[in-house]
């Protein structure tokens, strides 16, 4: 993975681009690798507990779990908006402790954030959002110019450029964050709760445009608890609970082989109703 | 820095937070204008106090006896003492001649000449004026006979200058910590109000300084035309009201106030460097994420 290094691809194609950057990288270094990681917070209250994953290039890694499990953590660690109490978190081979405080901003420059309340910028039309994060890496305007517009007919918002935010519905809002996350196409793209806010339909529609992402190559982790899509995707799973790994799956549900009537079982388990019947 | 964007960012920030962008701009404005009256009226005041503190004198009689050599001895002590500013010879004919105009019938009545020569000594430091008297006292030469400072004229005037000095200067500094505490709350709160997207421009791989600058820039408009603005009012002021009253009354044209250009130079470079640091710094506890 590149950092501090400016794209200068403008004039190729997004695959030839994604070509002659995998060509650049060593070919075994994972994208993403916890190696032990435990992150208690400050209250006690414990985020991760010993967790090693590896995620390599191109993957696309499902993080389930109920709330609490340690999801929002896990992304906030790869963002180095938290730093872990033990272990060790390496993006592309590098460890993220020797990342300083002044170089956070160029190590977002290479993930791609995606939130389940969109986080835009409230008085900033369709198109400034999504060049804010171009004009960050100091591209010229010619070359914003040029790809916001590419980036937002990608995610079929071409007609709403001039839109501000509260002018949109959720699905659109959340269309403008992928399309801000990804316009300067970055190595890795981080998804929490994505689909949280949104009805099943539209949905599916975010989802699709995170996985075509994924087909440009891009590694992708979403952090969710849609177990619709995760049963649909059938993609690697990482189960996680109590801040614990309890899973990790290559082609996985969200909660293994569980038919109906097992679920029936548990949900009555959890009532305090017997296994079988109704309570009256 | 790319200037241009900084600006631009600036500019669409303002105008999309009107509000907040005009509390800050009167709260300028309101600012500069109480400093702008008060910073002459307190260089009028202590000009006066000065003024008046120059009159404390000391007054060193020389006997009858004494011959020319030891006046002449006397005159090179005090020159020699410390915080002596100047000496002046008066002989009884000047004093006789003073005193006379002063009261020319009580004068009439006298035949012959009472007032003894004196140094008439102007100390540089009028609070030290004590350490004088007591340095020509010590020398015990024998040209004097008495040393006086009209103790309580002297008492008098030190301490009454002293509280309007200190009374003017306390105030003075009550109202420069107010301004900037105004000044800093204000845009603490314009700011506060779009933590959120300085949170989400970090989110996106900014640099503090890419998200900063657009504030402070934004802070030397406020500065600017809340400056300029509050420089206009004072304007109008001096030229309906003073102006005219001090061309009436020679009082109010105090002594030495600073020039109408200087207070515009330092009122603007005030509010600019206070908003705009001020726009720097609260950003800074929403720039650690």
């Amino acid at each position: 993975m590149r950092y501090n290094v400016q794209t200068t691809m403008a004039t190729r194609t997004d695959q030839a681009a994604l070509r002659a950057r995998r060509g650049a990288r060593k070919p075994d270094v994972p994208v993403v690798e916890l190696k032990d990681v435990s992150k208690v917070y400050p209250g006690g209250s414990v985020g991760l507990e010993r967790v090693s994953i590896r995620v390599g290039r191109g993957e696309f890694l499902f993080l389930v779990g109920a709330t609490g499990c340690g999801k929002s953590t896990f992304i906030r660690l790869l963002l180095k908006e938290l730093e872990p109490s033990k272990g060790e978190v390496l993006i592309a081979g590098r460890p993220l402790s020797e990342v300083t405080r002044k170089k956070v901003p160029f190590l977002r420059r290479n993930m791609g954030v995606v939130f389940q309340d969109y986080k835009l910028l409230p008085n900033r039309t369709v198109y400034a959002n999504v060049a804010y994060s171009l004009e960050v890496i100091g591209e010229s305007r010619d070359s914003i110019r040029r790809k916001v517009p590419d980036i937002l007919n990608l995610v079929g918002l071409s007609t709403k450029l001039h839109n501000y935010p509260d002018q949109l519905s959720g699905g659109e809002q959340q269309r403008v964050s992928i399309a801000r996350a990804f316009v300067n196409h970055p190595p890795l793209l981080l998804a929490d709760e994505p689909t949280g806010n949104l009805d099943p339909e539209t949905s599916i529609g975010i989802m699709q445009l995170i996985y075509r992402i994924n087909r440009t190559g891009t590694t992708v982790i979403v952090a969710t608890h849609d177990r619709e899509m995760v049963d649909k995707m059938r993609r690697r799973v990482v189960e996680m609970e109590n801040g614990r790994v309890i899973r990790d799956q290559v082609s996985g549900l969200y909660r293994p082989d569980e038919s109906t009537t097992e679920f029936a079982v548990r949900l009555r388990g959890e009532l305090g109703i017997g296994p079988e019947g109704h309570p009256n | 820095m790319r200037f241009g964007f900084f600006l631009r960012e600036a500019l669409r920030a303002m105008s999309r937070n009107a509000a907040p962008s005009l509390a800050a701009i009167v709260c300028v404005v309101l600012t500069a204008v109480v400093l702008g009256v008060f910073i002459p009226v307190v260089q009028a005041t202590t000009g006066t106090a000065n003024e008046v503190r120059g009159r404390v004198v000391v007054d060193v009689f020389i006997t009858e006896k004494a011959t020319d050599i030891q006046v002449n001895q006397l005159r090179e002590k005090i020159v020699g003492l410390p915080n002596v500013k100047g000496v002046k010879f008066i002989s009884k004919e000047d004093a006789l001649a003073r005193e006379r105009g002063r009261n020319p019938e009580a004068f009439e009545l006298l035949g012959t000449n009472p007032l003894p020569d004196s140094f008439r000594i102007t100390p540089e430091d009028p609070d030290g004026v004590a350490g004088v008297v007591r340095g020509v006292q010590a020398s015990g030469l024998p040209a004097i006979d008495e040393v006086r400072n009209r103790e309580q004229d002297t008492d008098k005037i030190l301490q009454a200058t002293g509280v309007v000095k200190g009374l003017t200067g306390g105030i003075a500094v009550l109202l420069i910590l107010a301004s900037i505490a105004l000044i800093a709350n204000t845009i603490r709160l314009s700011i506060f109000a779009r933590r959120r997207e300085v949170e989400v421009m970090k989110l996106v791989g900014a640099t503090n300084w890419f998200i900063r600058w657009p504030f402070v820039f934004e802070g030397v408009i406020v500065g600017f035309m809340g400056g300029v603005i509050a420089i206009l009012v004072l304007w109008i002021a001096k030229e309906t009201f003073i102006d005219p009253l001090s061309d009436r009354f020679a009082l109010i044209a105090a002594p030495d106030t600073i020039d109408f250009p200087a207070l515009v130079a330092v009122l603007l470079l005030a509010s600019i460097a206070v908003s705009a640091a001020g726009s720097g710094f609260t950003l800074r506890r929403f720039l650690r994420v």
